[in-house]
């Protein structure tokens, strides 16, 4: 057992943690919330030479290599940073599964686009009914020729309305059984009958509604196997969770160290609100759950890198972490006192992502249930 | 990074299991909540002795195994899952062993440890005092130097073992002119010594696991003193990182946690187990949950352990952390078992062996002994995050 990083990754974490510190402050994060995009496409591009956004990707589909835990620390310095942008869904809904199901001449059109920075992947997975259970995918495919015809609307896509390429999943076969029946895509962006709506979100972090209206796709452009991609799904959903696991963890290090600094700095009664014992006890308690979130994550991320089973790991990282990272956040406001609660203050930032990303990719009560399951309840 | 074990270490977690569940089969134990201090047998002892699993980890010079703590926890977070009566030789194990290492002289390390790994020395810890509790520096129990002798007067409290034990733990004032943490030493002493009386305390659950111990004029010779006269304070700070830093805190109720979950199979509520039930479901799943971040929090400390360094904040971390959960784990056991829930063992009516009402009354204690959680935060905050005392 060793719960530590490598000394090259905590040279890749060096490395991130000072690129972003330099290139994008809390000044960027705020214009790109407002900004229609959502991202810097000159930011993009220096990521794109550091090799960000290949870092997983072998070699020869123009990546570095690297291993999937060495990009889940970037994601969590991405996280401690608010990084705005589509660096999530191009790479961790998007690059990893055509890596992982993807044809061969798929991986040599997509990857090499990808790790270049020219092009912007995105998951369109849930729905109206918000859910990610089989069943709530209703989005229908019906094979017409040398294509498949796409009817429906998705929900909560993140990035969409940039993305040159959507992983649609869609039901292609409505006798078989929810799970029997599901199909992934790859779907042009700017094919005709797509129509995007941008949902105002509390963290304003572009997600949107798609209506696929007789949207034709070639054959060619399955992602796997025809009416069998809902394991695939289960797949893409777990690795994602733990990725925003990640994030989570990169953000409350980050609300931790604002606390401590602050209430290291703030006096009240003529003395720093740090030396009460009331404030220690929260900063102690946010401790605790910041660690206990980094060391699930890892196991969960290690597991991952190591292809292994990891179902119930990764449910109890998804389940921990979402929820302690809203402790941490009402424990920082507590501490921060009113300044936290304004628009000034950098902390909002982290209180609405810490809701978006506990929310998204199944909540606490769906990996609950998972644990329940693999408990043998 | 790596989760794993090493192949050696999961080949000892199951000797260790398959050992345990021969001992049950045989009759020699029945799982406990809290065995590891309320349950006591040299003759179990004895066999774990046999087994070279006292002092795993102490140097093989004075018959210990060189093990790592990574292993050491693999071996308690075993007896923990049984439940299995270890008081006897649990402290000396844990912690006091590991002090004489540190600080005793070639002569006690010879004497007294060979004596902890055969099973045979079983040290009750004297530490508290009616008025020395989280403010332990504050003990009013004096040894004054008298030739080659210290005479002890004093009281101790919530002393382990009083039944078994046949050493005492203590620590004393030994110069009360200086500032409270630097007239402190600690001594390693016989219990059967004229002068020494030994009362049990009956705890919450009616258990006599503690005891008051009184020092009336008890003359110990000099080499019952550990390490530096006056220098005590420092040594124990370091042994209470090692107290803090194990398995029990988590996994001191485990055996109701097995119990809950089958419980919550078989019982049947409108012709449904109540593990159907979703609330039900999400409540074990939640201390699923909790129960593997804390074993994660209980592996880190074994491996700042491994990297030679006293566990401060780490298990200040993983004590308060696991105390809170075992409280949690008593309160969700109980209520999921309803009326039932209040029945204890002798009831022929009693769900899981009446093991939540036991549960339920004795985690209230954890979280106060060996640093109530709140010393642990100020400790957390302090020393881990460098927040400032004024």
């Amino acid at each position: 057992m060793d719960l530590s990083l490598s000394e090259e990754q905590e040279m890749l974490r060096k490395a991130a943690r000072d690129f972003l510190t330099d290139k994008c402050p809390k000044t960027l994060v705020k214009e790109m919330e407002e900004d229609e995009k959502g991202y810097s496409p000159q930011l993009w591009q220096e990521m794109a030479e550091l090799g960000w956004l290949g870092l997983a990707f072998p070699e020869k589909y123009g990546g570095s290599e690297m291993q999937f835990l060495d990009l889940l620390i970037l994601l969590e310095e991405m996280g401690r940073a608010c990084l705005p942008g589509p660096f999530f869904c191009t790479v961790v809904l998007g690059g990893l599964p055509i890596l992982d199901i993807g044809s061969e001449e798929q991986k040599q059109e997509y990857l090499p686009q990808i790790a270049d920075g020219k092009a912007i992947f995105t998951l369109a997975l849930t729905e109206p009914s918000g859910r990610y259970d089989a069943a709530a995918v209703e989005v229908k495919a019906v094979a017409d020729g040398d294509d498949y015809v796409i009817t429906g609307t998705k929900l909560f896509v993140p990035d969409a309305h940039i993305a040159d390429c959507l992983l649609c999943v869609a039901r292609t076969d409505e006798q078989a059984a929810p799970e029997d029946g599901i199909t992934l895509f790859l779907v042009d962006g700017k094919s005709p009958g797509i129509g995007y709506t941008m949902l105002k979100t509390i963290a304003s972090d572009k997600l949107c509604e798609v209506v696929f209206d007789q949207v034709r796709v070639p054959k060619k452009n399955i992602l796997g196997q025809l009416n069998h991609g809902w394991r695939e799904v289960q797949k893409i959903i777990e690795r994602a969770a733990v990725a925003k696991c990640c994030e989570m963890v990169g953000g409350m290090q980050q609300v931790l160290e604002m606390t401590v600094d602050y209430a290291k700095e703030r006096k009240q009664y003529d003395r720093p609100i740090g030396s009460f014992q009331v404030i220690q006890h929260y900063c102690a308690h946010m401790a605790t759950d910041v660690d206990g979130s980094r060391f699930c994550t890892y196991q969960a991320a290690w597991m991952l890198s190591e292809g292994l089973p990891c179902t119930k790991e990764a449910a109890i990282a998804k389940a921990w972490t979402g929820d302690a990272y809203r402790r941490v956040l009402a424990l920082s406001h507590q501490i921060h006192g009113a300044i936290g609660v304004t628009m000034d203050h950098d902390l909002h930032f982290y209180t609405a992502r810490a809701q978006a990303a506990a929310a998204t990719l199944g909540d606490a009560d769906f990996y609950r249930e998972i644990v329940a399951r693999e408990a043998g309840l | 990074m790596d989760f794993r074990f090493t192949e050696e270490q999961e080949a000892f977690r199951s000797e260790v299991r398959s050992f345990l569940e021969e001992e049950i089969r045989n009759g020699s134990f029945e799982p406990h909540c809290d065995a590891w201090i309320i349950d006591y047998s040299p003759e179990f002892t004895r066999k774990v002795a046999q087994r070279g699993w006292i002092g795993l980890t102490w140097p093989k010079e004075y018959g210990g195994q060189g093990r790592s703590f990574v292993d050491r926890l693999i071996l308690t977070e075993e007896m923990l899952r049984y439940g299995a009566p270890a008081a006897c030789h649990w402290f000396a194990d844990r912690q006091i062993g590991g002090g004489v290492l540190a600080h005793g002289t070639e002569e006690q390390k010879k004497e007294l440890l060979p004596k902890i790994i055969k099973g045979e020395a079983y040290v009750g810890l004297g530490m508290s005092e009616p008025e020395a509790g989280s403010d332990l520096a504050s003990l009013k129990t004096r040894a004054v130097k008298d030739g080659d002798d210290y005479i002890i007067d004093g009281q101790k409290m919530w002393t382990s073992g009083g039944k078994y034990m046949n050493y005492i733990y203590l620590v004393a004032r030994t110069d009360p002119t200086v500032a409270k943490h630097r007239g402190i030493s600690e001594f390693i002493i016989e219990k059967d010594l004229p002068g020494v009386t030994v009362v049990a305390t009956i705890d919450i659950t009616g258990s006599e696991a503690w005891n008051e111990v009184f020092l009336d004029s008890v003359r110990v010779p000099k080499k019952c003193l550990i390490g530096a006269e006056n220098g005590g304070w420092r040594q124990l700070v370091t042994q209470l990182d090692y107290e803090r830093s194990g398995m029990e805190r988590l996994m001191g109720n485990y055996p109701l946690f097995e119990a809950l979950m089958k419980f919550t199979k078989e019982s049947k509520r409108n012709g449904e187990s109540l593990s159907e039930d979703p609330l039900i479901r999400s409540r074990l799943a939640q201390l699923h949950i909790e129960f593997e971040v804390g074993r994660l929090h209980m592996y880190r400390v074994a491996m700042v352990m491994d990297q030679g360094r006293a566990p401060n904040v780490e298990a200040a971390m993983s004590k308060a952390y696991a105390t809170a959960f075992e409280q949690r784990l008593a309160t969700v056991a109980i209520e999921i078992m309803g009326l039932h829930g209040q029945l204890t063992a002798e009831s022929k009516w009693a769900p899981a062996r009446g093991l939540a009402p036991h549960s339920y009354l004795s985690c209230q204690g954890y979280s106060l002994q060996a640093g109530s959680s709140e010393v642990l935060r100020n400790i957390i905050a302090m020393r881990g995050l460098g927040l400032p005392s004024e």
